[in-house]
């Protein structure tokens, strides 16, 4: 039975490996980066460059995030390689102005004022304060993260790095890199750690 | 334009009235806003219907160099017939050799049929403070046309298949500041952002389903009526990708994927959204 479960396993994950094989090979992607070269073609040169995938979206596009392990692990080892830790050694800043990031959603869209207001709206896909209602469930609730971490500083320099870049921890993580691809400056990401670490923050209350 | 005003000031003050009982908790909160949905979904008070009716007119007025009216188009289903026309697009048209979904088609219309500089049509591609779209206009009243009929796309033709598979692939396709897909979103069960409930598209059900049968919509919280082409615009924005040409093939091509996944879904519209 244990030997007959363990080839069930394997043959379902050879099957969904295949599946997603299959589904990605229907069409060359030369055609694929065609059309959206065509698609995007009104827009500047420096917004074109934004859909240029580096290799990181373009494995987790084609496999759908469903990894052979050496595509795993090279995407983790390249995604640990491409982590800056602040210089002065401290990764918590302003929880207060770490809240207002978490709650706005603008910055970094075609209608945003180039240079206008960014925040990293964590709220539209993560639950953080049991005072904010309006929260989504794209990614794991963060109540109490903090708290529930005792406060250790390793464990913020952790929430740092994924906030940074979270397929160090999760190939394929549907969470933006904000560190990664330059939309978070290190102040923000500093105060957003605060948010989730400072003892004060709601997100610990 | 007065009824209209008025009709939205109505709906908009159903939604004031609804954030100032914003409940204790979050179910309450998207029962709320599930009740809010049933109270705009009359379509005696949806103003989408206006638009239906702008675009009945626009069929049929001569205009263009030929001055002619678009009656003579053929969407697919034979010259002039629109009855079930909306319901099997995108498709392959042989007169142009492409896949074009119904705004494509009316340009192409407009421009062959009715030899008409579409410069000015374009740049009204979505209606706003006075403006008025020919195009959400057309749509609305062709849509219109297969109310009540079920999805049935085609992929039978080598470029409506090459279609298919781009817009499945773009679905998936990472990109962007935010690393965002389609797929992002719209990929699992159950997910919501803030306090909005994604629907799977990805898959066939009842969730692709009732969101492809129900555009084009009149959007309250736009005072517009919206159609694929600007719904697939503002999620490329949100997603933080480049604005996308109006009319550019991978939307044509991402629509056609949806609308074959939705296949089946009965189409109600225009119908009346947020």
């Amino acid at each position: 039975m244990r030997i007959l479960s363990i080839l069930a396993a394997i043959g379902i994950t050879c099957s969904v490996g295949s599946v997603a094989a299959q589904q990605a090979a229907k069409v060359d992607p030369a055609v694929v980066d065609k059309y959206i070269q065509a698609t995007f073609k009104g827009a500047s040169p420096e917004w074109q460059a934004r859909i240029v995938p580096d290799e990181a979206q373009r494995v987790c596009s084609q496999t759908r995030g469903v990894l052979t392990p050496e595509q795993d692990k090279t995407l983790v080892e390249t995604a640990k390689a491409s982590l800056v830790f602040p210089a002065d050694g401290s990764v918590l800043g302003d929880w207060k102005k770490g809240q207002q990031l978490a709650q706005r959603g603008t910055g970094g869209q075609f209608s945003d004022q180039p240079g206008g207001p960014i925040g990293g709206n964590c709220y539209a896909c993560h639950q953080l304060s049991k005072a904010e209602l309006s929260y989504g469930t794209l990614g794991p609730t963060l109540l109490e993260y903090g708290k529930i971490r005792k406060f250790r500083p390793e464990e913020a320099k952790a929430a740092y790095a994924k906030i940074y870049n979270a397929q160090a921890v999760q190939p394929c993580s549907n969470m933006p890199r904000f560190g990664h691809n330059k939309f978070l400056s290190e102040q923000d990401m500093k105060d957003l750690t605060a948010y989730l670490f400072d003892p004060q923050s709601p997100v610990n209350k | 334009m007065t009824i209209r005003n008025l009709l939205v000031g109505l709906v908009l003050g159903m939604g004031i009235g609804l954030s100032s009982t914003l409940a204790q908790s979050p179910g309450d909160a998207e029962k709320e806003i599930e009740k809010y949905r049933e109270m705009i979904s009359d379509p005696m008070s949806n103003p989408g219907f206006l638009n239906v009716d702008r675009g009945e007119a626009l069929w049929k007025l001569a205009r263009g160099a030929k001055k002619v009216s678009l009656e003579p188009c053929d969407l697919g289903e034979g010259t002039g017939k629109l009855e079930g026309a909306y319901a099997k697009l995108p498709r392959y048209f042989k007169d142009a050799d492409r896949v074009m979904d119904l705004e494509q088609r009316l340009l192409w219309c407009m421009q062959t049929v009715q030899g008409l500089d579409t410069a000015d049509v374009v740049k009204r591609k979505f209606g706003g403070p006075g403006r008025i779209s020919d195009m959400e206009d057309l749509v609305a009243f062709i849509a219109n046309k297969s109310s009540g009929m079920k999805f049935a796309i085609k992929v039978e033709h080598a470029k409506e298949q090459e279609m298919y598979a781009v817009g499945e692939a773009m679905f998936f396709r990472r990109g962007g500041q935010w690393d965002f897909s389609c797929a992002t979103c719209h990929g699992d069960e159950n997910k919501r952002i803030r306090l909005q409930a994604l629907p799977v598209l990805s898959k066939p059900g009842k969730q692709v389903q009732e969101t492809m049968g129900s555009w084009p919509t009149y959007r309250v919280s736009q005072s517009q009526l919206r159609t694929m082409q600007h719904r697939l615009w503002d999620c490329y924005r949100q997603m933080r990708w480049p604005e996308p040409d109006y009319l550019g093939d991978g939307l044509t091509a991402l629509t056609l994927y949806l609308n074959k996944t939705a296949e089946g879904a009965t189409i109600t519209v225009p119908s009346i959204k947020r």
